[in-house]
């Protein structure tokens, strides 16, 4: 499943934003172009593309690409490496930006200055946004935009990325006609060759901070206070659980109601199709297959938006890098660094946001297994497989001090998806990082206030993934499964439900007997095939299953007593252990073959992930048994 | 790590390696190099900006383990690990200026 590749050279000038990381350069694109944006990839590589258009004060439309942010010219990481083929005209698929505007951090000047003196050499029109100039004045740090402009031989601009007067300032300089030229380089700084030796624009830039006046280091108090509480040994750590734990509370909690809203709407579609329409196989599909089975996914959503939410929040406000930061030395111990914590937070959602995080990881080895362990987080699709049987098994009574046994087995399962997943890379680390050098030099950014403007465009970016996704692979496979369960139609005088008649029944009794050393019956079995589509689809399987017509949440309550009667603690015990690794989402599937670009990597995780389920399984049922709980 | 670890002694002296300054204590880039395993670091470290006469500072040391640093560079603060650090040569700057709080 590849993203859109957009192709199109019209639509006016094409306009570049380029800049460190951190400097506001995404701020400052969202304010500039609002929610006119589309985000895809760019040709042949996995890095995110993001374009918007908007119109100078004269009515002139523009588009806007927003480069990946770079600290220098020299790549390295595919994500620098399409900013510098951008600029240079080699990207496949882009046209060479008209102008480029150069994204300036004012209070890290030093730094930020480089760059520009390196993309004026790649000898395209350029104007510098000086942003977050409020910022720096906060810090005692004036920039004289003008004078700053003779220096470097470029036309500045003062921009604020989070007002909007900032933004019409470099609006309206767009429609002067000299900003579109190419501007002469300044002799001192032309006559160095620093391509490859940024040492020769270091000094071009401490000569143009000491004429400014700028060359004295200013403190960053108010971000140096915060940091000695976020990156106190005791209490960093600290404030870094209870952060996790609340945002994972709020995940739960919050996320209630709106799947109430889901559910029923869903309900009441199912609903509304089967009276208008007669009964049949086009009322099956409509129901069973595309209403029950989409809505069964899209009831994640509420959950994905809420982590989301709050890890936008967390890396908005700078947060984000000091959690790597504080985790480095626990990831290291496993052959991964702290820049892998964030990919494998957002799988506790779902672990295709997850995996597409990985594109942050420079290292290609550490990208890979962050990819390969992600789907051993435990998602929010494992969530009512986990509810159905720990209400069917674990009886509800508090172990001490009001904590409920049946929150601790659920615990449990969680840490037991970390665990394993820190097992797994360690294992990798032994078998593939022997002289593997990883690489941290992470920036800490100065904290900033979080604007909701920018957590609002971010959020709808992911949801629009989301949702792309589901109209997309999950509807394809949804009517697939839907098709293995429903042909060949049960004979006449048939007294079972329909599916034990069907394709995927007879595969479940096939792999009955793969499943019967772990415990699984054949109900069990049949339910695992529809469930490949997602995890959660297992439950209104199982129920379809003990010919039960209800569907989702509706069933886990009517089944749970079934199955308590039907079956062992040991089988389900063994079924949980199983849900802990197995790789029964083909979405995730398809994802990790989309971001590695290969089949086999994709191969790879199915295999490792069902291995491991069935051992983990098999151990769990033989303990149990021998346990006494058979 | 392929560099010597330095004899401690009650005379710091004034060149050594960025991951063995104290906490607070100012000091100068005098170059960086890489190691041989990782030849590309000392391009990234002069990138980030560790380039000769630039300020440097080591705000904190993670726990446990002292590894990975807090650092700040001119006006920038990044995290770099021990072997990372290691590879920046930093100059002492004299503990006078350092009480006249040179770092303004």
């Amino acid at each position: 499943m590849k993203e859109a590749v957009v192709h199109v050279h019209r639509g006016g000038p094409l306009l570049a934003l380029v800049g460190n990381p951190n400097c506001g350069k995404t701020a400052l694109f969202n304010r500039l172009t609002g929610s006119r944006q589309k985000v895809g990839n760019y040709a042949g590589v996995t890095v995110e593309r993001k374009e918007g258009q908007f119109s100078s004060p004269d009515g002139r439309l523009l588009r806007l690409l927003d480069l990946p942010g770079a600290y220098s010219l020299q790549p390295r990481s595919p994500d620098e490496s399409v900013t510098v083929d951008v600029l240079r005209g080699n990207a496949r698929g882009e046209k060479r930006p008209d102008l480029v505007i150069c994204v300036v951090d004012a209070t890290q000047l030093r730094r930020n200055l480089r760059l520009v003196l390196a993309v004026k050499r790649m000898g395209l029109p350029c104007v510098v946004a000086l942003n977050m100039a409020d910022l720096a004045e906060r810090r005692g740090i004036v920039v004289d935009a003008e004078a700053l402009g003779r220096e470097l031989g470029l036309t500045v601009v003062r921009t604020v990325a989070v007002q909007a007067d900032g933004a019409d300032a470099l609006r309206g300089l767009l429609d002067q006609p000299e900003v579109w030229h190419r501007q002469p380089l300044p002799d001192d700084v032309r006559d160095l060759a620093p391509e490859v030796d940024p040492r020769g624009d270091h000094a071009a830039v401490q000569g143009i901070l000491e004429r400014l006046g700028l060359a004295e280091v200013a403190p960053h108090l108010a971000s140096d206070r915060i940091d000695r509480a976020v990156l106190h040994p005791l209490a960093g750590p600290l404030l870094l659980a209870l952060i996790l734990f609340l945002v994972f509370q709020a995940v739960f909690a919050w996320a209630e109601t709106p799947k109430g809203w889901i559910e029923a709407g869903t309900a009441w579609a199912g609903a509304s199709v089967s009276a208008a329409l007669p009964a049949g196989g086009l009322r099956s599909l409509l129901v069973d297959g595309l209403i029950a089975g989409l809505g069964g996914v899209l009831v994640f959503l509420p959950q994905i938006v809420i982590l989301f939410f709050f890890i936008l929040l967390l890396e908005e406000s700078g947060y984000l890098p000091r959690a790597a930061f504080l985790l480095d030395r626990i990831m290291g111990s496993v052959g991964l660094s702290g820049r892998s914590f964030i990919p494998l937070l957002s799988s506790f959602a779902c672990a295709i946001p997850g995996i597409m995080a990985a594109r942050t990881i420079a290292n290609p080895r550490d990208r890979l297994v962050t990819i390969l362990i992600a789907p051993l987080m435990t998602c929010s699709a494992r969530l009512p497989v986990y509810a159905l049987l720990i209400g069917a098994f674990v009886p509800q009574r508090e172990v001490w001090g009001g904590i409920e046994l049946q929150g601790l087995v659920l615990f449990g399962l969680y840490l037991a998806g970390i665990v394993g997943a820190m097992a797994v890379a360690w294992v990798l680390k032994l078998l593939t990082s022997r002289r593997q050098v990883r690489t941290l030099m992470m920036e800490l950014p100065s904290y900033h206030w979080p604007q909701p403007r920018n957590i609002a465009i971010g959020l709808w970016q992911r949801v629009k993934i989301f949702l792309r996704r589901v109209g997309g692979i999950i509807l394809l496979l949804t009517v697939a499964l839907w098709a293995l369960a429903s042909f060949p139609a049960p004979p006449v005088g048939a007294t079972g439900p329909a599916v034990e008649y069907s394709l995927a029944g007879t595969l479940g009794r096939a792999l009955a007997v793969v499943f019967e050393p772990i415990g699984f019956n054949w109900q069990i079995s049949i339910a695992l095939v529809p469930g490949l589509a997602a995890r959660e689809v297992a439950v209104s399987a199982l129920a379809t299953v003990y010919s039960l017509s209800a569907t989702g949440e509706d069933a886990a309550g009517v089944l749970a007593p079934l199955l308590a009667q039907g079956w062992s603690l040991a089988t389900a015990l063994s079924l949980l252990a199983w849900y802990v690794a197995a790789p029964m989402c083909l979405s995730t599937l398809a994802a990790i073959r989309r971001e590695t670009g290969s089949w086999k990597m994709a191969g790879v995780a199915a295999a490792y992930l069902t291995l491991l389920a069935y051992g983990l399984a098999f151990v769990t049922y033989r303990l149990a048994l021998a346990l006494g709980a058979g | 790590m392929n560099h010597p670890a330095t004899p401690p002694s009650t005379q710091p002296a004034a060149l050594c390696d960025l991951h063995e300054i104290a906490l607070k204590e100012p000091a100068t880039v005098v170059g960086v190099r890489a190691p041989s395993h990782a030849p590309e670091w000392s391009g990234w470290l002069a990138e980030i900006g560790f380039l000769p006469g630039e300020r440097v500072q080591l705000l904190g040391r993670a726990v446990p383990g002292g590894d990975p640093l807090v650092v700040r560079v001119g006006d920038s603060t990044f995290a770099l690990r021990v072997a990372e650090a290691a590879c920046v040569q930093v100059r002492r700057v004299a503990s006078a200026v350092a009480a006249s709080g040179s770092v303004r």
